[in-house]
């Protein structure tokens, strides 16, 4: 296999020399705005509106539509010179009209991009402007500040959740027991959809907030949709205040001072429970006793059974993955989710890299993997030329993370499993599921049977009978 | 529901429907703001015109969002160097906004410089740069001196305008190499292919062509691009410009200063691959020449003719909507449609000028509609009225027709499809046939219930 195009020079030979340490080559996040349009996905009515250049807008939307195969409109305040010199008010005014005049949407949800943030825009103003002058009566205006100087997508994705609670939950004074909010780190719609039903199955209905699952992964149309259908009410999120408890999931929410969840429990009192990436056996167990605590029901006997099938897969296929070494890349909260699933069933996850630059990640890591962390390197702040520059080294039997690893994983000749966003290069990744039993079990037949097929590839009698 | 969606008032003027009356097309304005344009922005029009510079390190200056959207994600191909398809970004941070960030820049560019050796670095400013003040040509001057070679700003910041102004930053960017190289060893009979970025090899099948009629082709700028050929194109006897929204600046250069006429060309569908081959053989005023290129355009057609027959009795009759970068693009593919027995009823473009659009208002049947810088309620909207069967558009536009249930054929540059001369109107005939022929939109519920909004 040719070596990777981040180690060749211009002239096409094996670069040689250090590493350049200053510039981000083949970054592996994305920027801020994008986590909060994913959100604003997930709110029912809700056009995302980005206050800034149109071009983020468009890069945006390209890159979620090419995911998800789905419309995704957001829309712009197309800032020219002159607004970035004098600012951009008219332009957020006509702009939000525009979008309430072509998409009646229920919400607006606006996020400020570097360009707006640097200039420093009164966004507080233009806000309290466009209320007055529609008496109050105009849909309303979520704001997130989202600079992608200061973070990247998974930041935005936090900061937007948020941002929507903090707008329209409600101080109701009463309290439901059997409803819970399900705050879910970015994960795919199967998996939004599979947390709903699992809270049902505790007899918990559940407010997910954001809701993409039906935005992001609709049906095909009648007619067409201003704004693509689903996602979560404002009504449901008012009620969000009333909820027995908050779950939150992801593994740097719990770590956040101050998340979503942690702030709906100073405001109004509802409970927060944090808790990692559902995904392994061990994972998933600590969610379902979540459940068990807040709805002080058993865990229900179909989810007893799929957890003995998921242990049984795992020793049904342990020789094929034991002591297999894998490198992991993306959004932190799926890495470590990951690193703790791949540990617990024998794959050594000897690099765990993440573009976000998080805190104390070894020790993060350290927290789920299971059997130590003498052969794990634990990379923040990385981008892809720096886990290439490892992989080589280390040379793993797979990779797992989004279809950016593709040409890495050529290059070794190992599979890469594809998961986490974007998946660009096949089929289905808003369908893939990767939480619970149920999702951990359909993700460790994806990774035993990517190295069944790379062993079956490399063979040369190539068997049919494994 | 699409029932009822208006057409906002401030975009009245960019619609235009054929043998209806009305006022001139208008066109070439900034988009409207909250309308949800399907273009991007100077930055993105700089770096997808520079993009497919093999040899050469492209950096982003600017926060990471700018750099990572466009990773390796353009079809556009190289024979040799492949340092393009990396992605490299200063990556700036809260720090650098507040303090600025030409250290950084200049740190990255000379390790860059060191451990690649590319043969030109291009530099893009983004918003941000802009902002703070960075002062991105004097760094770009020094790291030049002290590394040898051409370090070259691309003023690009977003808000600089549409695609379209970052064009002419690019071209500007473009020109500083021209005229720099040796131009021994060009030919009487020569030409430069501008505008044409080799998607999925394409500029090597319009190569191929010229040189089996005995033109040589000095640079195509800037597809399989090297920064040599662009350094001695200006060694060229004609420039001959496909996607003219993005290359006219760099072509009115050389010929302003060097002296070398333009001829627009498309190659795009039989008729006008064809003339644009005869046109060049023409400019050269050698009859044999001409005789060759006739002969190819005879071979071609002979050879891919049948192809096209066979698939125009299953397609005639249909009715598209297309909605491209550029006009000239347009142009032919409402020709190549029409000679699959295809109607075109509903034709935009983000960048189109007025000159263009009078074409374009030109060449459509009459109850065309034609618009400027659309956005997808819009389009979702003609699509219904005008009942079509394709949609030929980029990335942006599938899921509306999709969700339409109504075909679509990419004809952007994320495709890894070749769709340009003979043998790529077979490929684009195919890739219009499979999708609209597939058995499957019967289970579209628009289709299946008949249902016309």
């Amino acid at each position: 296999m040719s070596a990777g195009v981040d180690v060749l020079t211009a002239e096409g030979a094996r670069a040689e020399g250090e590493l350049p340490q200053a510039a981000t080559r083949n970054a592996c996040k994305l920027c801020s705005p994008l986590g909060a349009a994913m959100v604003f996905k997930g709110v029912q009515g809700c056009l995302p509106f980005l206050h800034g250049s149109q071009g983020c807008a468009t890069y945006i939307r390209r890159y979620m539509i090419s995911h998800f195969r789905e419309p995704v409109d957001i829309a712009s305040s197309s800032f020219s010179e002159e607004d970035a010199i004098f600012g951009g008010a008219r332009n957020f005014a006509e702009g939000v009209a525009n979008v309430i005049r072509q998409y009646e949407p229920r919400v607006i949800g606006v996020a400020t991009t570097c360009l707006s943030e640097t200039i420093g825009e009164n966004m507080l103003g233009m806000i309290q402007a466009y209320q007055d002058s529609h008496n109050g009566n105009g849909p309303p205006l979520v704001h997130v500040s989202t600079p992608a100087y200061t973070g990247t997508h998974t930041d935005g994705y936090f900061a937007a959740i948020k941002e929507v609670l903090r707008a329209f939950v409600r101080s109701s004074g009463h309290r439901y027991p059997r409803r819970v909010n399900l705050l879910p780190a970015m994960m795919s719609c199967a998996d939004l959809r599979h947390l709903r039903e699992l809270c049902a199955s505790y007899g918990l209905n559940a407010t997910l907030l954001p809701d993409y699952s039906e935005t992001l992964e609709g049906g095909s149309w009648e007619a067409y949709h201003r704004i693509s259908p689903g996602g979560t009410s404002i009504e449901e999120i008012e009620e969000m205040g009333a909820a027995a408890a908050t779950i939150e999931l992801g593994h740097t929410p719990a770590c956040a001072r101050e998340s979503a969840g942690g702030w709906l429990e100073g405001k109004l009192g509802v409970q927060r429970l944090s808790l990692g990436w559902p995904l392994g056996l061990r994972a998933s167990d600590k969610f379902f006793a979540v459940l068990a605590k807040v709805s002080r029901r058993r865990m229900p006997e179909n989810l007893a059974r799929l957890r003995a099938q998921l242990v049984d897969a795992y020793v049904d296929a342990h020789k094929y993955v034991s002591s297999k070494r894998a490198v992991l890349f993306g959004e932190p909260d799926l890495v470590v989710a990951l690193a703790g699933f791949l540990s617990e069933c024998g794959v050594r996850p000897v690099v765990c890299a993440t573009g976000a630059k998080v805190k104390d990640w070894g020790k993060l890591l350290a927290g789920e993997i299971e059997g130590g962390m003498e052969d794990v390197e634990a990379l923040s702040g990385a981008d892809h030329a720096q886990v290439a520059q490892r992989a080589r080294e280390l040379s793993p039997d797979l990779l797992l993370g989004s279809s950016k690893g593709y040409a890495l994983a050529r290059e070794l000749g190992v599979p890469l499993v594809r998961i986490g966003f974007p998946i660009h290069d096949r089929f289905g990744g808003q369908r893939q599921l990767a939480v619970g039993y149920q999702g951990t079990l359909e993700l460790f037949d994806r990774v035993v049977n990517a190295l069944l097929e790379a062993r079956q590839d490399h063979s040369e009698t190539g068997y049919s009978y494994l | 529901m699409a029932e009822g969606i208006e057409i906002l008032e401030d975009r009245r003027g960019q619609v235009w429907t054929k043998g209806a009356g009305g006022p001139k097309l208008a066109c070439e304005r900034k988009s409207t703001a909250g309308s949800v344009t399907q273009r991007a922005c100077a930055f993105c029009g700089s770096r997808v015109v520079l993009y497919p510079i093999a040899d050469a390190l492209h950096i982003v200056h600017g926060p990471i969002g700018c750099a990572v959207y466009n990773w390796d994600i353009r079809g556009a191909l190289s024979s040799g160097a492949q340092l393009h398809r990396n992605s490299f970004s200063t990556d700036l941070t809260e720090k650098e906004v507040v303090f600025g960030g030409e250290k950084k820049l200049k740190a990255a560019l000379m390790e860059l410089i060191a451990y690649y050796k590319p043969k030109a670095a291009f530099v893009y400013s983004t918003c941000i740069v802009g902002l703070i003040g960075d002062d991105v040509g004097a760094v770009c001057k020094e790291v030049s001196l002290a590394s040898g070679i051409d370090v070259i700003p691309v003023d690009s910041p977003g808000f600089k305008g549409t695609k379209k102004s970052g064009y002419e930053a690019a071209c500007e960017a473009a020109y500083r190499l021209v005229g720099t190289g040796d131009t021994a060893g060009i030919g009487p009979y020569s030409v430069n292919l501008m505008g044409e970025f080799n998607i999925a090899g394409e500029a090597w099948m319009i190569r191929n062509y010229f040189e089996r009629i005995g033109i040589q082709v000095v640079a195509t700028i800037t597809g399989d691009g090297r920064v040599e050929d662009l350094r001695r194109c200006h060694g060229a006897k004609l420039n001959l410009v496909q996607c003219s929204g993005s290359m006219t600046h760099l072509a009115r250069l050389l010929d302003e200063r060097h002296g070398i006429p333009m001829q627009r060309v498309s190659f795009f569908g039989f008729e006008d691959t064809a003339r644009a081959l005869y046109e060049a053989a023409e400019f050269f005023k050698d009859p044999e020449l001409m005789c060759r290129a006739q002969e190819l355009v005879r071979e071609e057609i002979g050879r891919h003719l049948p192809r096209i027959k066979e698939l125009r009795r299953k397609l005639k009759g249909k009715r598209a909507a297309l909605y491209v970068g550029g006009a000239f693009k347009a142009f032919s593919l409402v020709l190549a449609l029409r000679s699959l027995g295809v109607q075109t009823v509903l034709a935009g473009t983000q960048t189109g000028s007025g000159e263009d659009y009078a074409q374009l208002q030109e060449l459509c049947d009459p109850g065309t509609i034609i618009v400027d810088d659309s956005n997808p309620l819009e389009l979702a909207k003609f699509v219904i009225e005008k009942d079509v069967d394709l949609f030929i558009g980029g990335v942006k536009e599938r899921p509306l027709a999709y969700k339409l249930g109504v075909a679509f054929c990419d004809h952007n540059h994320e495709r890894k499809i070749p769709l340009a001369g003979f043998e790529g109107m077979v490929h684009f005939a195919e890739e219009v046939a499979r999708s609209v022929l597939s058995p499957m939109w019967k289970f579209a519920p628009r289709r299946s219930l008949g249902v016309l909004a």
